[in-house]
C-alpha cells in the first residue's frame, strides 16, 4: 500500500473544474514527479492533498488514513509537508522566524536548532541573512528559504511545487541535490517541476497531467524515453 | 507653557484609552482584513462588566489601602476575560463562516453586531448614562507646573504596560509568531501546521480583552458610562489605527496617543475647540492619508502581492 493514495479526485474553483478524476499514489521512499503544461492542475492536486482546497469528490489517504476532510494543519501534523507554488515566505518576518515557523509542529528545541543548522549548511546564504526580513531577500534566496522552511517540519512526505523556479543553473543543481539527499535519508518526495526532464531524471515514477486528468503514468525512465511524452512535454 | 504641558498629560491619558481600543481594531484587521465595527461596543461592554463586578463587590466609591489593589485587579481581569470571550463568541458566531465571502458581507455583519451589542446594553442598563464608582483615590501630584491626577498616571501606565506586554507576546512567543504568520499569509501559515481558527480566535480574545481593560479605565477616569459610549470612542480609536497604519501594532499605539493629544490641544487652543475636536481629528487623518496612504507606520508592502 502506498504512503499516499489519491483516488478519483475532483476539484473545482467556483464552477471551473480543475481536477477531473485524478488518481495517483506515492510509495514510501519514492520520488514521484507530476508534470504537465501550465494550467494542467499540478498545483491544484497538491493543494487538494494538503487540504488547502477541499476536494469535491474522491479520496486522499495518507499512511492508510483518509485525510481529505481534515484541515491543513492536521494534515501537516500527520507528516505531509508542502512547499507551495510561489515561495510564500512570511515577508515581514526574519529568515530565522520563517524557519522556526517551519518547525511549528515540533517541540524539541535542540532538534529544531540542529535542523536549522543543517539548513544553514545547505544554504549558507540563509545564514548570512538570518536576521533579515524574508521580504527583502532576492527571489532565489526566498526560494531557498521556502525549501529550508519545508524541511524544518521533518515531513514523511514532502511535496514541492516548483522548488527551482527562478534559480540560477548552479542553484538548481543544489536544489536537486538537496532533494536527492533528503530522499536518501528517508523522506518521500512528490515533486512538481517546470523542468520536467530534470525532474524525471531524479524521479522513480512520474505522472503526466493534462487539463485535470492523468494521461500517462509510468516509471520515470519510461516516460523520459516515451515519444509521446517527449514531444508534448519535454520539448522533443 | 504650563497649559501646554497640562494638556499634554490630559491628551496622553485620553490617548491611552484610544490606543488600547485601537489595538483591537488593528489586530483584527491585520489578521482577517475586517473592520470590526462591533469593537467599540465591546469596549463599552467592558465598562458594563466592570460596573457589574464592582457592584457585586459592594464598591460604590473610592477604595483605600491594600483592598484597592485587589479590587482593581479583580475588576480589570474580569472585564478583560468577559470582553475577550465576547469577542471570541462574536467571531465564532458571526464572522467565521463569512471568512471567504465577499468583503462587504462581514462588514455589514459587523455593523449589525454593533447594533445588537448596543441594544443589549441598552436593555441591561437603560438608555441614559450611569455613574461609575471612582474606585481609585485621585490625589493630585504636582509635577513642577503641571498637576497630574493619580488616575491619569494609572491610565497612561496601564496602557503602556499592556502594549509592551502585547509586543512581547506577538514578537517573542510561538503563538504570537503564529498570529503574525496567519496575518501575513493564511494558506502558508496553515502549511506550517498552524490552526488558523485558533489563531484568529486568539486575536479576537486579546483585542477584545484590551478593549475590556480600556472600558474599566475609562469608567474610572470619567466616572460614567452609557450604552452608546463606544460609538464615538470606537470611531476615534479606529481613526487612530488608520492614522498609525492599520494592521500595525505600534502604529495603533502611536495613533491612539496622537489622537488623544490632538483632541486635548484642539480643545485648548482653538476657540470653542471642544466643538471642533472631531473636525480637527478627522482633518488630520485625511491629511496624513493624502501624504502617507498606508498610515504613519504602515508599510505598503510590494512583496504582499
Ligand atoms: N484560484 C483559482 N481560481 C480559479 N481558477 C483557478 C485558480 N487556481 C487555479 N485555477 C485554474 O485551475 C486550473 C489548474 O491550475 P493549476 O494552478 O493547478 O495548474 P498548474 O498545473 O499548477 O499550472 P502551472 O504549471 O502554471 O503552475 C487552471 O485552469 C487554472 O486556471
Ligand atoms: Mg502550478
Amino acid at each position: 500500500m502506498g504512503l499516499l493514495e489519491v483516488e478519483n479526485l475532483d476539484a473545482q474553483y467556483g464552477r471551473i473544474k480543475a481536477l477531473d478524476g485524478v488518481s495517483l499514489s506515492v510509495d514510501e521512499g519514492e520520488i514521484v514527479t507530476l508534470v504537465g503544461a501550465n494550467g494542467a492542475g499540478k498545483t491544484t492536486t497538491l493543494r487538494a492533498i494538503s487540504g488547502l482546497l477541499k476536494a469535491a469528490r474522491g479520496s486522499v489517504r495518507f499512511a492508510g488514513r483518509e485525510i481529505s476532510r481534515l484541515s491543513p494543519d492536521r494534515i501537516v501534523r500527520l507528516g505531509v509537508g508542502h512547499s507551495p507554488e510561489g515561495r510564500r515566505v512570511f515577508a515581514r518576518m526574519s529568515v530565522r522566524d520563517n524557519l522556526e515557523l517551519g518547525a511549528y509542529t515540533r517541540r524539541s528545541r535542540s532538534e529544531i536548532a540542529a535542523d536549522m543548522e543543517e539548513v544553514f549548511v545547505t544554504f549558507p546564504r540563509l545564514r548570512e541573512r538570518a536576521e533579515q526580513r524574508a521580504g527583502t531577500l532576492s527571489g532565489g534566496e526566498q526560494q531557498m528559504l521556502a525549501m529550508g522552511r519545508a524541511l524544518m517540519s521533518r515531513p514523511k512526505l514532502l511535496m514541492l511545487d516548483e522548488p527551482s523556479l527562478g534559480l540560477s543553473p548552479l542553484l538548481v543543481e543544489t536544489i536537486f541535490g538537496v532533494i536527492r539527499q533528503i530522499n536518501a535519508r528517508g523522506t518521500t518526495i512528490l515533486l512538481i517541476e517546470q523542468n520536467a526532464r530534470q525532474a524525471l531524471s531524479i524521479a522513480d515514477r512520474g505522472y503526466v497531467l493534462e487539463v485535470g486528468r492523468v494521461v500517462f503514468a509510468d516509471k520515470a525512465a519510461v516516460l523520459l524515453a516515451s515519444e509521446a511524452v517527449r514531444t508534448a512535454y519535454l520539448g522533443g | 507653557m504650563d497649559v501646554f504641558l497640562q494638556q499634554l498629560v490630559n491628551g496622553l491619558s485620553l490617548g491611552g484609552i484610544y490606543a488600547l481600543i485601537a489595538l483591537g481594531y488593528t489586530m483584527v484587521y491585520g489578521i482577517i482584513e475586517l473592520i470590526n465595527f462591533a469593537h467599540g461596543d465591546v469596549y463599552t461592554l467592558g465598562s458594563f462588566f466592570a460596573l457589574a463586578v464592582l457592584t457585586g463587590l459592594g464598591v460604590s466609591g473610592e477604595v483605600h489601602g491594600p483592598a484597592l489593589i485587589g479590587v482593581v485587579l479583580v475588576t480589570v481581569l474580569a472585564a478583560m476575560l468577559c470582553c475577550g470571550l465576547t469577542g471570541v463568541l462574536i467571531e465564532r458566531l458571526a464572522y467565521r463562516r463569512l471568512r471567504n465571502a465577499p468583503r462587504l458581507a462581514p462588514l455589514i455583519t459587523a455593523i449589525g453586531m454593533s447594533f445588537i451589542l448596543e441594544n443589549v446594553m441598552q436593555l441591561w442598563r437603560g438608555p441614559s448614562p450611569v455613574s461609575f464608582p471612582s474606585v481609585i483615590p485621585n490625589p493630585i501630584v504636582h509635577l513642577g507646573p503641571i498637576d497630574i491626577g493619580a488616575k491619569q498616571i494609572l491610565v497612561i501606565v496601564t496602557a503602556v504596560v499592556m502594549m509592551f506586554a502585547l509586543q512581547l507576546f506577538i514578537y517573542r512567543t510561538r503563538l504570537g509568531k503564529a498570529m503574525r504568520a496567519t496575518a501575513q499569509d493564511r494558506d502558508a501559515a496553515q502549511l506550517m501546521g498552524i490552526d488558523i481558527n485558533t489563531t484568529i480566535a486568539l486575536t479576537f480574545l486579546i483585542g477584545s480583552a484590551l478593549a475590556g481593560a480600556a472600558g474599566f479605565i475609562s469608567g474610572v477616569y470619567y466616572g460614567t458610562t452609557w450604552f452608546f459610549n463606544g460609538f464615538e470612542a470606537g470611531l476615534k480609536a479606529f481613526t487612530a489605527a488608520v492614522l498609525g497604519g492599520i494592521g500595525n501594532i505600534a502604529g495603533a499605539m502611536l495613533g491612539g496617543f496622537l489622537i488623544g493629544l490632538i483632541e486635548a490641544m484642539a480643545t485648548q487652543y482653538i476657540p470653542q475647540g471642544a466643538q471642533w475636536t472631531n473636525v480637527v481629528v478627522f482633518s488630520v487623518l485625511v491629511l496624513v492619508l493624502i501624504f502617507r496612504p498606508s498610515g504613519l507606520l504602515g508599510e505598503s508592502l510590494p512583496e504582499k502581492v
